[in-house]
């Protein structure tokens, strides 16, 4: 290999590796947060690269919302079997239980809550740092994060006081209940998460290739009909192909119409789409232009 | 990032051959960084409906005629508030021949840090004047960071021609000006684009306007500047990362060292040598999750096994032949301080050179630069902000090269152990 044939998913690999290992050299206690969704599966098998022939220096930990898709759960546990590595899992059901987190109503969209049983966990293992799988691209207030994205006692990002990042020189100290998020793919954008699926041929979830699904139409959204959402009265339930481009919570993740398949035929999809992934998928992010970075500073990813 | 209207086979090749280039933009507020930003994304067709829709209305709420493209890389809330960016924001954007990442830093009068933070990872930096006011302090102050920093490739895009009925005499006078300027420090390696980020003439369009000038648009440029040679290709140095010991059946004696080539190359069979102890091995296997290679480069990320059992720990060098570092307890260095809390020379800090964390002192300030006029001043503090030549002594030897032979091993940060903020970038030279 020289420098002509170096590509850029090359680079952004290369990257990526460099920093996991940071984590696992520099930090006491770190995990991998792990959502079964392409991002996170993007980041395994960049752990993979970064650390095999041994086993992961951290374990993979998975907050479920119990508000995921089924093919999803599925894929995670295929997947943490095929690695062979420790997966942790903690519900949100469990800070409910114990009054931690209190919902008006179980159907109604869960992300809001998950920083807190993602802090709860955190506290639980003592985790000093949480690899995680967000892009830059993904949003405006995620533009200007670090790559080691400090928190404090509360799991708080303030985006005033970020530590400098010089070079690729990483600044991995905390105080004692401080900890930090890392994310390794923050430079890579939606479809170097494609390319680079395609590429690795690796194994994602079977919602994000087209199927014909039972939907509902609620003003521009698509939304799929589920245990959790049921048409109300006087709504049409239509089957048309669809496939996701995120995979979070099943009452607030809407597909895109597609006829996409295979990896190659997301890819010219993607080339040509002119929506952002956020802005097709997320009903929650649309209330507000700020509304990811409200939630980043309650400590949510 | 979107390329319209290409075939699934064409968006295979284009994986294949882009590679990745960063650049940062600076100038002085209001010399039309966001207003260019906004149109290098707007052309290459890089923004997206639901981004447009939302400026637009924007655009609108304010009572603005056209939409505002600036208003596309506004950050935090806060700052959208009191209209002004306050920090390093990175955009993304991919054309068929590259991948860009934009480290997108503010002009206010404060922010050398910013400037500093985003160029130390740049290939390239866009220093953006206004043609009607020329060449300003802030001009010179950014071509000096540019310099600090070693960003490899400078571009001087001359904007807003319109205001100055596109003349070609107003921008040949500027260029004069500027290159008299950065010849001073060295530099020569510098691309003067007249243009205007407003209507898009020579952003990513000719345009009609400014037919006199033969040269590319900013984005063709971007496109097919060389950066191969950005970093040094001819020594090798590896900095261990992570000891890789599986301890498993299969790999029972396997001891691998991780890490990230920063320069040069290395083969199988290639004498090395551990820095600081000296001893020397030779390179057995590299190994990747993708199989051995016979050869690897700069930046690679692989593991190196090796013929001897040696004692190597994160925070070692490998190199191989050719110019050698230099190891040391004791180095001049360029600082440029970050942190609101001033430099104390009383006290110890901690630096992170490569993959190795060593206690430090600071012995002496050589003098302060004033970044304006780049005059040398006695120093006895520093402050944000503050960029000045200082002799520092680590508590154990390092292995460095001066920053402007390679920028991997000849780069720091300074640490404060109480806060654990990272309070200055250095430079050894
Ligand atoms: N006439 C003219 N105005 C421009 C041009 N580029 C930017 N501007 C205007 O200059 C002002 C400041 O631009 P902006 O992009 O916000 O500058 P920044 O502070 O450097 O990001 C805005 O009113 C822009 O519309 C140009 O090429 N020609």
């Amino acid at each position: 290999m020289n420098a002509r044939t170096f590509t850029h998913l090359d680079a952004l690999e290369s990257e990526s590796i460099h920093i996991m290992r940071e984590v696992a050299a520099d930090c006491k206690n770190p995990a991998l947060l792990f959502s079964g969704g392409k991002d996170s599966i993007v980041m395994l098998r960049l752990a993979e690269k970064a650390f095999r022939p041994a086993k992961f220096p951290f374990p993979l930990v998975h907050i479920d919302t119990e508000h995921n898709f089924p093919e999803v759960i599925a894929c995670r546990e295929k997947l943490a079997a095929d690695l062979g590595e420790r997966l942790i899992v903690r519900s949100l059901e469990d800070s409910i239980r114990r009054g931690s987190i209190v919902i008006k109503n179980p159907d109604l969209p869960r992300n809001p809550y998950q920083s807190v049983t993602l802090l709860e966990t955190i506290a639980e293992f003592g985790f000093d740092a949480c690899l995680g799988g967000a892009r830059r691209d993904e949003e405006k207030a995620r533009a200007k994060e670090r790559i080691f994205s400090f928190r404090d006692e509360f799991g708080q990002w303030d985006p005033k006081s970020q530590r400098p990042e010089l070079w690729d020189i990483y600044n991995t100290r905390v105080h004692h209940g401080e900890n930090i998020r890392v994310f390794p793919i923050s430079n890579w954008t939606e479809m170097d998460i494609w390319q680079y699926i395609g590429r690795e041929k690796l194994h994602i979830p079977s919602i994000y290739y087209a199927h014909e699904r039972e939907v509902i139409r609620r003003g521009n959204n698509v939304i799929p009909v589920s245990r959790l959402v049921q048409p109300k009265p006087g709504e049409k339930v239509e089957i048309i192909s669809v496939r996701f481009r995120t995979v979070g919570d099943m009452t607030c993740t809407a597909p895109v119409e597609s006829i996409a398949r295979t990896v190659d035929e997301i890819i010219e999809e993607t080339a040509t789409t002119r929506i952002t992934e956020r802005g097709a998928t997320r009903m929650d992010d649309q209330t507000s232009d700020a509304s990811m970075e409200l939630r980043k500073k309650e400590g949510y990813f | 990032m979107k390329i319209e209207n290409l075939s699934s086979l064409e968006t295979e090749t284009m994986s294949n051959t882009t590679q990745l280039l960063r650049f940062i933009t600076a100038g002085s507020v209001d010399d039309g960084k966001s207003t260019l930003i906004g149109r290098l994304l707007h052309d290459s067709k890089s923004i997206f409906e639901d981004q447009f829709t939302a400026i637009s209305k924007t655009s609108e709420r304010r009572g603005m005629e056209k939409v505002d493209l600036s208003l596309l890389t506004d950050g935090l809330q806060a700052e959208r508030e009191q209209g002004i960016t306050i920090d390093v924001a990175y955009r993304y954007f991919a054309t068929p021949l590259r991948k860009f990442i934009i480290g997108d830093t503010p002009g206010h009068e404060q922010y050398t840090r910013n400037m500093v933070t985003a160029a130390s990872t740049a290939n390239l930096v866009v220093i953006l004047i206004d043609a009607r006011k020329g060449m300003l302090t802030q001009t010179r102050r950014h071509t000096f960071l540019a310099s600090l920093v070693g960003v490899p490739h400078i571009v001087l895009a001359v904007n807003k021609m319109d205001m100055v009925d596109y003349s070609e005499d107003t921008f040949n006078a500027i260029v004069a000006e500027y290159r008299a300027f950065a010849a001073q420090l060295g530099i020569h390696d510098v691309t003067c684009i007249p243009m205007s980020a407003l209507n898009g003439d020579m952003v990513v369009e000719h345009g009609t306007n400014l037919s006199w000038y033969k040269g590319a648009p900013l984005l063709e440029f971007l496109e097919n500047v060389v950066i191969d040679y950005d970093v040094n290709t001819t020594d090798f140095r590896f900095p261990v990362q992570w000891v890789c010991r599986p301890q498993t059946q299969e790999y029972h004696d396997f001891r691998g060292f991780s890490g990230r080539i920063e320069s040069g190359g290395i083969a199988v069979g290639d004498e090395i040598t551990v820095l600081p102890s000296g001893r020397s091995s030779k390179v057995k296997e590299i190994v990747t999750y993708d199989g051995n290679l016979q050869r690897a480069y700069a930046p690679q990320s692989v593991t190196l096994t090796l013929a001897d059992e040696i004692d190597i720990s994160r925070g070692d060098l490998f190199v191989h032949g050719g110019a050698q570092p230099q190891v040391a307890k004791e180095f001049e260095a360029m600082l440029c301080w970050l942190s609101e809390t001033p430099l104390d020379l009383n006290r110890k800090y901690i630096i992170k050179h490569t993959t190795r964390t060593v206690k430090c002192h600071f012995s002496r300030l050589e003098y302060r630069v004033d970044v304006n006029t780049l005059a040398h001043h006695q120093a006895s503090a520093l402050n944000m902000n503050d960029i000045a030549r200082v002799v520092m002594k680590v508590q154990q030897p390092l292995a460095f090269d001066h920053y402007n032979k390679n920028r991997a091993t000849g780069s720091f940060i300074v640490i404060d152990e109480a806060s654990n903020n990272t309070v200055a970038a250095g430079m050894i030279a």
